[in-house]
């Protein structure tokens, strides 16, 4: 393969596509309503209406709006296009389309009418997005490597392998400011150069494809989109820190990811994408699949890296940090598939772009998982800086059914609830820290006036008790205490005591648990007694014995230590 | 089964081994462990295979594969006992795995086990006496788009309420009511 080769494919690519492309989403949600149905019965419409050589029905990616599901879009190229839109571009969208609905589809191609719903792209759902990591996701054919190569595919990876140094490489991944998109944003840059710095001759990179945060499916929707962005952003990785070997570690809970990926992996291997002498460079790099096999803990990198190695996933305690001593005691480059697939765009259009894009502190955009009491649910990908009322209402059209948004929910079991005063913050990485919840991968979870508070931070507890890897005390027992506390107050059984002993509990858990799963359990109780504190203390009992301070009074108005926390907005 | 496993464990081997090679589903799997090179690290990806295979791990199965790998067996049950994904136990003739996912929780997921706990006369992890249901939960199956969803012997269905589960589990729990 060399750049002739690949210039040719995108061209051949694009010079056989036909005056109107029908895009099928084929992404896991809109599969479980029965999109494959769709998408045949399509193909034989097409057949039946002797349009072959005009129609191509192509099987895509996410087309984000999951609630709506399946999705169908018709877009045309060149003269003589007739779906109601001058000139090319995409064109209708239609929703909830059966696979009855297909002939009369069909029809419209040739001025007939249809009765299907039809969706606005003028919607603010979709104008309001800016698409980086999503770009391609909806548009190109996940299951064919030539599709992603007329998107411009694979030239960030020729660039970068023909005309630039690693520490070229590097200095672009820093002066981007991308941040790592797994939870924590910690500075991407940064660490491949730490990688880089080792000496060792053995390195790895590792793709963290272990969305285990519930309410989360931003990256389950990028492997099966768009799998060839990220294994193009691990190779310009591995290029740049010095590693020959990749690792892809994805849930056993996506068996569509999964089968996206090993196609991918394997096209990419057939053109020489992967495998040795890439674009006839001296650099060699591999990528092997490794599933998971349901432990929450394996998001976490050490624990992660133990189970690559076939182990139960435990974590240890660093450092020292996997740049330094990883899989198999080698430096190893671990970051989120989100990171990766913003890996080539940044190459290809430059770091100052990216970094132009966001706020001071926060660069890029940020995908995001809409779930919950809300009317749009799908995905998102929006500038950092949003604001969370801008997502939440104008985008995801507010609660249905007439309810009130009371709180917001980012970063799964790690993360907190936002209260629907702080709808005005911003979403980036240190706005969301400050109100005592977290980034996380992406997951907003909304909640309406029907849903208990302390009913939620419970089903965390449960979550992360049951998840607890055993191996230190603080989160193998605290979990597990926090969640009969939680069980005895929602039982109206507890007094103000207990309360204060959930919340010493927070703290032990909190700062003394050996990774990450144990850090941030807390989180979510800490959140709703700081924003939610009266639904707790409407629960408490009286205590007969005498409270420490402040007896919680039996019914309604119970006033535990402390108050609730009025949100202030910032600025 | 931990007695089992590390006091007869020298035993059982020939046994073990005797019960292998009468049986194909032993050999998709030693050739399946010959394609990833014996390799110890693979011991997850080989447990993968045989759960496909035989559909739980039963003792027999760890200590072949173990035997295979060169591991110890308590590094192999240690394994297969951790990961949620392996059970040790046989499943029922069909599954229904019931999403407890944050957004599947806030749209009634758990309306929608209750009521299938209720009917089937099992709890979440447990199998009827009569061998045709499995009931189980998932932590997040990644469809929250569709919340709340149900699995239904591997199909994923959007949007279930407690009325529309109990009409795809007619036929699967109906015996006797």
């Amino acid at each position: 393969m060399v750049i002739d080769d690949l210039i040719e494919i995108a061209e051949k690519e694009r010079a056989a596509r036909k005056k109107y492309v029908i895009r099928c989403c084929m992404a896991a949600g809109c599969m479980s309503s029965d999109s494959k149905g769709v998408k045949e019965a399509l193909g034989k419409a097409v057949k039946e209406a002797g349009l072959e050589d005009q129609v191509e029905v192509r099987g895509v990616g996410c087309m984000k709006l999951c609630c709506q599901g399946p999705l169908v879009q018709v877009d045309s190229h060149g003269e003589g296009a007739t779906v109601e839109v001058s000139g090319d571009g995409p064109g209708p969208l239609y929703q909830k389309v059966t696979p009855e609905d297909a002939a009369s589809l069909i029809g419209t191609l040739k001025g007939g009418q249809t009765k299907v719903q039809r969706g606005d792209p003028k919607a603010p759902f979709f104008t309001e997005q800016m698409s980086i990591v999503l770009a391609n996701s909806g548009i190109v054919d996940p299951e064919r490597i030539e599709s992603y190569i007329a998107a411009e595919g694979y030239q960030a990876l020729h660039d970068v392998l023909r005309e630039m140094t690693p520490k070229e490489v590097l200095d672009a991944m820093i002066k981007s400011g991308l941040r790592g998109r797994g939870g924590a944003g910690y500075p991407t840059g940064l660490k491949w150069a730490t990688v880089a710095k080792t000496a060792s001759q053995q390195k790895y990179v590792i793709c963290n494809a272990d969305e285990g945060d519930p309410g989360a499916f931003m990256d389950r929707s990028v492997l099966e989109s768009d799998p060839h962005s990220v294994l193009e952003g691990m190779a310009i990785a591995a290029y740049a820190v010095g590693a020959g070997q990749g690792f892809i570690y994805v849930r056993a809970e996506y068996p569509l990811a999964i089968s996206r990926l090993q196609t991918a992996i394997k096209q990419a291997k057939q053109h020489g994408l992967l495998g040795s002498g890439i674009f006839e460079s001296p650099f060699n790099f591999n990528i092997d699949l490794r599933i998971g096999a349901g432990a929450f803990v394996c998001g976490e990198e050490t624990a992660l890296m133990a189970s690559v190695e076939g182990k139960r996933g435990a974590p240890r305690p660093r450092p020292p940090f996997p740049a330094e001593s990883g899989l198999w005691s080698c430096p190893t480059l671990i970051n989120n598939v989100e990171t990766f697939a913003n890996v080539a765009p940044i190459i290809r259009k430059g770091a100052d772009w990216f970094a132009g894009i966001g706020t001071e502190k926060s660069k890029g955009t940020k995908v995001f998982a809409l779930a919950g009491k809300i009317t749009n649910t799908g995905l998102i990908e929006v500038p950092m800086g949003t604001t969370l009322r801008k997502i939440v209402e104008t985008m995801g059209g507010g609660a249905p059914d007439g309810g009130k948004i009371k709180a917001v929910q980012t970063g799964g079991p790690s993360g907190g609830c936002i209260p629907a005063a702080a709808l005005d913050t911003t979403v980036d990485y240190d706005s969301l820290t400050k109100l005592g919840s977290i980034m996380g991968s992406g997951g907003m979870i909304v909640m309406d006036d029907t849903t208990r508070m302390v009913d939620v931070a419970r089903f965390f507890m449960e979550f992360c008790m049951d998840e607890s890897c055993g191996k230190c005390i603080p989160c193998r027992a605290g979990t597990v205490q926090m969640h009969g506390l939680l069980t005895k107050i929602l039982g109206r059984k507890a007094t103000a005591r207990d309360l204060q002993k959930l919340e010493e509990l927070c703290d032990m858990v909190k700062n003394t648990s050996l990774c990450g799963l144990g850090q941030t359990a807390p989180n979510p109780v800490l959140s709703t007694l700081r924003f939610f504190r009266k639904e707790y203390t409407e629960l408490l009992q009286e205590d007969i014995y005498g409270g420490p301070s402040g007896n919680g009074h039996g019914n309604g108005n119970g006033n535990g230590n402390g108050t609730e926390e009025a949100f202030a907005p910032m600025i | 089964m931990i007695a089992t496993l590390s006091t007869k464990k020298k035993n059982r081997l020939p046994q073990v081994l005797e019960h292998a090679s009468g049986d194909k589903r032993f050999k998709i799997l030693e050739a399946h462990i010959k394609k990833l090179q014996f390799k110890q690290d693979a011991l997850i990806e080989v447990l993968h295979k045989a759960q496909e295979l035989f559909g739980y791990l039963e003792d027999d199965l760890l200590l072949f594969i173990a035997y295979r790998l060169k591991l110890p067996t308590s590094r192999v049950y240690g394994v297969a006992t951790f990961y949620h994904f392996f059970t040790l136990k046989p499943k029922g003739r069909h599954t229904c795995v019931v999403c407890m996912g944050t957004a599947c929780y806030v749209r009634g997921a758990d309306k929608v086990l209750a009521a299938v706990e209720d009917k089937a006369r099992i709890k979440a992890g447990e199998t009827t006496p009569d061998g045709e249901l499995s009931l189980l939960t998932a932590r997040c199956i990644g469809a929250c788009g569709l919340a709340p969803a149900v699995v239904y012997d591997g199909t994923v269905t959007p949007r279930q309420t407690p009325d529309t589960a109990l009409e795809k589990l007619k036929g699967w729990v109906d015996h006797g009511h």
